[in-house]
């Protein structure tokens, strides 16, 4: 079943907190990742990853560097989840 | 000999190890003669030909934040908790730069490792087999390369004069060491951290190292395992950790009112040239090591009073290694105490120049050798009063301690530290 726009951000939230260690209410839509997330490009790469994992889809090198906010990833998602 | 000739003084020191999560408690367990030596109790180790090691006291993601922590193999994650207590203990209250006293321009930072990120390399490799290429972190490369602890101890401390990792096997930590005050000595640093880590405690390492007949199959006794100079030695034993060392010219210790551990006063480098992993059985290259050290620094046999020897329990090193002291020393060898101190902590390869260069500037500045433990019947070709079997008060005055490394290959590295 597909995620809601709440729950991906919930999911995404819990997965930058592991990777980067950020509190899960920090990661917000309008969040960089990397200016404000603490999300550097090698570790944007695992943030991508457990995404595909957790909410079935997938997401191809070439447009993970359109993903710059939280907000972009989950749009991302929400388009593109099976 | 070096054009310039800058005095080296040793102004800090950090470890982690199977003894302590520093470097005093570290000493603490070395004199008192403590093993850090113990069964593995992960379930792999049941079906290894050794199953027993020295781990570290203290688990380093109790110290680094777990975010930093994944991003680093384990041998980088010692290499900066040793570094993190040698720039405190040497005064720095912040990186280079944001503490004024250290331009990062002048800091280098020289940090060695035997084997690399040896168990990020297999622990990838298990992901890309059991879950795909796409599982593979991103982080691997920068985990695994051998310059990684050296790498991160640099931007830890905004080292800009030079980041260094030579490679010897278990000569790398003293070399490392050696290289460093020849930075300072030579001009092109006023401070530098240097020292050796390893983290080699894995199923591969172990199985081949015991295949190479090079490891101790002492199950029975893991504390009694690790035995130099016993009759009964039968191998090394596998520990892991690391030990730093903040060096420093002697001007600009005293510019910034430092604390001075001692001087360190240079290296004596040779190689055998003999076989890969055999060491030499006379110990010439060893001589060789201790001739340049005493032919290429101001220092002479007469002021060596401690030898924290390499010694690390295998039948043929050891003895090796006491032919060399006693062709170099020669008489001059009645006042040597020699500490072989792998028998508490184990063997850590790559790290082992580093915590013994920790153990012989705790030394040095204790005046204290620690014992070999585990000594109960020594070999015949070792004569007993040279040996330290129990902490030992050394004597007043101007003392030197030397602090030998051997590697696989035939490096032999040897360090001297002298009071001040």
């Amino acid at each position: 079943m597909a995620a809601t726009q709440e729950e991906i951000v919930a999911g995404l939230a819990e997965i930058v907190n592991e990777i980067a260690g950020i509190p899960v209410e920090d990661v917000q839509l309008d969040k960089s990742f990397t200016d404000d997330l603490d999300v550097d490009s090698l570790s944007m790469v695992e943030v991508v990853v457990a995404a595909e994992e957790r909410f079935d889809v997938k997401i191809p090198d070439d447009d993970v560097k359109q993903l710059r906010t939280v907000g972009d990833a989950t749009d991302y998602i929400l388009k593109h989840q099976s | 000999m070096n054009t310039t000739n800058r005095t080296v003084v040793v102004t800090g020191i950090g470890a982690t190890t199977p003894l302590g999560g520093d470097s005093a408690s570290t000493w603490d367990g070395l004199v008192a003669g403590r093993s850090g030596i113990a069964d593995l109790d992960q379930e792999w180790a049941a079906d290894l030909p050794v199953h027993f090691a020295g781990e570290v006291a203290v688990e380093p993601t109790e110290v680094i934040p777990r975010p930093q922590a994944r991003k680093l193999d384990r041998a980088a994650q010692f290499a900066l908790v040793a570094t993190r207590e040698a720039w405190a203990d040497a005064g720095f209250a912040a990186r280079a730069g944001e503490d004024s006293a250290i331009d990062p321009d002048r800091l280098g930072a020289v940090v060695a490792s035997g084997i690399g990120g040896v168990t990020t390399l297999l622990e990838q490799y298990d992901n890309l087999r059991d879950k795909g290429a796409r599982r593979v972190s991103p982080h691997t490369v920068p985990m695994l390369m051998p310059n990684s602890p050296a790498a991160n101890v640099g931007l830890q401390i905004n080292a800009r004069a030079g980041v260094h990792t030579p490679v010897s096997a278990c000569a790398s930590g003293g070399e490392a060491i050696g290289y460093a005050v020849e930075m300072i000595r030579t001009g092109r640093a006023d401070v530098v951290v240097a020292g050796g880590t390893e983290a080699a405690i894995h199923p591969l390492p172990i199985a081949a190292f015991a295949n190479m007949m090079a490891m101790s199959k002492n199950n029975d006794d893991p504390r009694g395992a690790s035995r130099p100079y016993d009759k009964a030695r039968d191998g090394f034993v596998l520990g892991e950790g690391a030990g730093v060392l903040v060096l420093e010219s002697a001007e600009h210790a005293e510019r910034r009112g430092a604390k001075v551990y001692c001087e360190a006063v240079g290296q004596g480098l040779s190689a055998d040239s003999h076989h890969i992993a055999q060491p030499e059985p006379s110990g010439r290259g060893i001589a060789a090591a201790l001739e340049n050290l005493f032919a290429q620094n101001d220092l002479t046999p007469a002021e060596v009073v401690h030898v924290n020897a390499h010694a690390t329990s295998t039948p043929q090193g050891d003895v090796a290694e006491i032919k060399a002291m006693q062709k170099v020393f020669g008489d001059e060898l009645g006042h040597v105490l020699v500490s072989g101190t792998k028998s508490m902590t184990g063997h850590l390869l790559g790290g082992a120049g580093g915590i013994e260069s920790v153990a012989a500037v705790l030394t040095v500045e204790h005046r204290t050798a620690p014992p070999t433990i585990n000594v109960d019947d020594l070999d015949d070709e070792v004569a007993p009063e040279l040996i330290a079997v129990r902490a030992t008060k050394l004597p007043e005055g101007r003392i030197v301690a030397l602090n030998n490394s051997f590697g696989f290959g035939g490096h032999n590295v040897v360090l001297a530290f002298r009071s001040v």
